[in-house]
């Protein structure tokens, strides 16, 4: 698996100087082409993100042709990081001022996203939401629509599932900072309107070393679940000493939203994994002939690297953008992408969903799911599910 | 009550037994060669991988790869002082200290290049999984088997630094390099081996340390101030200072998060601004 890895790094760099060398060239070719500069975290902690997000933009090039409404598409990407909100925005300026691109996209994080929604304001440049997961992003400009989701989305349906599945007494467990208190937010207020009581809510700090004393605070409270929201990296080491410490033999169950069993990762987390319950809008294993043709495209150009839910925001935000530029016949004029994205539905890998015409924000079928083995791979395996959820943090 | 003030004390004095091991060759460099070489944690990250790199490529065993850990960063941390380190030894110490900072640096980026930004996982064997039921305590395995590999490995330290002749070179060496120069003390062999020992036990660490603090490529930036912490605290260049330093910042750290978890992570910096106003040369340090 690590041989792949690593071939798979070399393979995907040496193909992404392969394509660079072809979009320059073709570049002298091309009379007027649909820029797109997709900025992304392509190194750095978040590294993963981006990846996902690029591939699956490409993918959808690669699949529906790289020319929409008579428009050559040309994509810019740009690696931010995805630490510095105002290394983003330099880019976002530079982009459009000196490549003069039609469309700004990607977007890793909140605070990255907030910093480069003036810039979109200010050039009136439509500027898709592909990863960041606070309710306020859309908020912040005309020109913002997501194309991912929003963290209270996916956060609310899990107290709902947690309060019809006789689970009464939570203890919460969310990383210390933006997103990991949007989700503490949002479940404790589904979960005690519906009746259920919170016994705690903890707060680890983001850079953790050690969850063993929070988990055992946890145990000692003795909840009939156990909710957690941290960044999918961390997610392993919990659901390892949620095992090992003995809080599943204490018949506690864990619950969260679907970022800790990260499709990504979910096989390198394993067996700690199995059983966890959590809602989401993607899973890789989503039963639909969209989704298997996607997974199946998806693993064969990225040497086996399963898609996650990252990879699923940037692939609806070609969709959004080829499609608007189709309704609007070619003009990349701002204000009359925006207005065709409003109100567009279609059927995504991840099922159906649809931009919300008054927020600009995404409207999608949220998943319950469970996860399980299947051919030897570890998958959260849908098994309930709740239409058109909209950001109730919004 | 009690048996939580138990568990949350074994809890601490096992995540203090793992940042001794991973610390106490900082000390070393620090203490006795006078390095500030703030990379150490790059060397723990070395033997991390290498421990996963075996696990999941060759099958090898989880016990069986913490040997290969500690060669491989050894092996490193030798090739790099024979080549790097060796050059800064007189210099002053902000020069070693942007050096070594560049070397995290160049370390998290290659890392990232061959092996991605994602955390490693790692398989314990089944009998270090789970928890052990002693006394009406619930104990971790994986906890138990930390604190005894330190306690051998400390034990096994001491012995060569205070009862063997590669020991007694390392403490001349360091007290007057051209003294035992001039005694026929070959003093760069003996640095060299030092660092490599020092490295060697930082990789350790490493592949001892991925169930408990993970691994991704930011590693060795993450930990860095905890291993300062460990080596300024305990005072540099002893091995009781350090363990003692590691033992009671583990069991505040853990104790913190537990008992009082708004402010869990704030409590051991807490402990070491009042340790450090106590004893401002560390709990054993030498002074130069």
């Amino acid at each position: 698996m690590r041989t792949s890895n690593v071939v798979s790094r070399r393979r995907f760099l040496a193909s992404l100087a392969a394509a660079a060398a072809a979009s320059t060239s073709q570049l002298a070719w091309a009379a007027d082409p649909l820029k797109i500069g997709l900025i992304l975290p392509l190194t750095g902690p978040f590294a993963s993100t981006g990846r996902q997000i690029q591939a699956a933009c490409r993918l959808y090039i690669a699949r529906n042709g790289d020319t929409v409404a008579g428009r050559k598409v040309e994509l810019i990407v740009k690696d931010d990081t995805g630490t510095s909100p105002e290394t983003t925005k330099r880019i976002a300026q530079e982009l459009i001022v000196q490549e003069k691109v039609d469309i700004l996209a990607g977007f890793g994080l909140t605070p990255l996203a907030l910093a480069t929604a003036p810039v979109a304001t200010e050039a009136k440049v439509p500027m898709i939401v592909m990863a960041a997961a606070t309710s306020i992003i859309p908020t912040r400009s005309p020109f913002i629509v997501r194309s991912g989701f929003a963290l209270p989305q996916a956060t609310a349906p899990i107290a709902e599932w947690a309060l019809k599945n006789n689970i009464k007494r939570v203890v919460t467990m969310v990383a210390d900072y933006g997103p990991g208190l949007d989700a503490e937010k949002a479940f404790v207020k589904r979960f005690t309107e519906g009746g259920g009581t919170i016994l705690e809510s903890i707060r680890t700090p983001l850079q953790n070393p050690d969850f063993a004393p929070f988990l055992q605070r946890a145990k000692d409270a003795k909840p009939d679940a156990l909710f957690i929201f941290v960044p999918s990296g961390q997610g392993t080491a919990v659901m390892k000493q949620f095992a090992d410490r003995g809080l599943a033999a204490a018949g506690i169950k864990l619950i969260g939203t679907g970022d800790v069993v990260d499709d990504d990762i979910l096989d390198a987390i394993g067996a700690p994994a199995l059983g966890v319950v959590t809602s989401f809008h993607y899973s890789a294993a989503h039963p639909s002939p969209e989704n298997k043709a996607y997974v199946d495209a998806f693993m064969k150009a990225n040497n086996g690297m399963r898609p996650n839910f990252m990879s699923v925001g940037g692939y609806d935000g070609m969709h959004l953008i080829y499609e608007a530029v189709k309704k609007t016949g070619g003009s990349s004029d701002g204000e009359k992408l925006v207005a065709a994205m409003k109100g567009m539905s279609w059927v995504s890998p991840r099922g159906p969903m649809s931009i919300d015409p008054a927020t600009r924000d995404v409207i999608q079928t949220v998943y319950i799911r469970k996860v399980e083995v299947q051919d030897g791979h570890y998958w959260s395996v849908e098994f309930d599910k709740i239409d058109n959820v909209k950001d109730p943090g919004a | 009550m009690l048996s939580n003030l138990i568990g949350v004390l074994f809890d601490g004095v096992a995540y203090g037994s793992l940042l001794f091991i991973i610390s106490i060759g900082l000390s070393v460099t620090m203490g006795l060669m006078n390095f500030v070489n703030l990379a150490h944690g790059a060397f723990a990250m070395v033997g991390g991988y290498a421990c996963v790199v075996v696990m999941t490529r060759l099958g090898v065993p989880f016990l069986a790869s913490l040997p290969i850990a500690f060669v491989a960063a050894a092996v490193a941390g030798i090739v790099l002082e024979r080549t790097l380190y060796r050059r800064l030894y007189r210099a002053t110490h902000l020069d070693q200290v942007l050096f070594s900072i560049g070397l995290v640096f160049m370390s998290i980026a290659a890392t990232t290049y061959f092996f991605g930004p994602q955390q490693q996982p790692v398989q314990l064997p089944e009998f270090l999984r789970g928890q052990v039921h002693v006394l009406g305590l619930d104990l971790g395995a994986y906890r138990l088997f930390l604190i005894a590999v330190v306690i051998v490995i400390t034990l096994a330290l001491t012995w060569l630094i205070e009862r063997t002749r590669f020991g007694a070179e390392i403490r001349a060496s360091v007290d007057n390099q051209q003294a035992s120069a001039g005694l026929g003390i070959n003093v760069y062999r003996v640095f060299s081996l030092t660092f490599a020992l020092g490295s060697g036990l930082a990789g350790l660490g490493g592949g001892l340390g991925i169930d408990v603090l993970g691994l991704d490529p930011t590693f060795p930036l993450k930990y860095m101030v905890y291993f300062l912490l460990v080596v300024a605290v305990g005072g540099a260049g002893t091995i009781k200072g350090p363990l003692f330093a590691a033992l009671i910042l583990g069991i505040f750290d853990v104790a913190g998060k537990y008992y009082v978890p708004q402010v869990g992570a704030f409590v051991i910096y807490v402990a070491m601004v009042v340790m450090l106003l106590l004893f401002p040369h560390g709990l054993a340090g030498r002074r130069s």
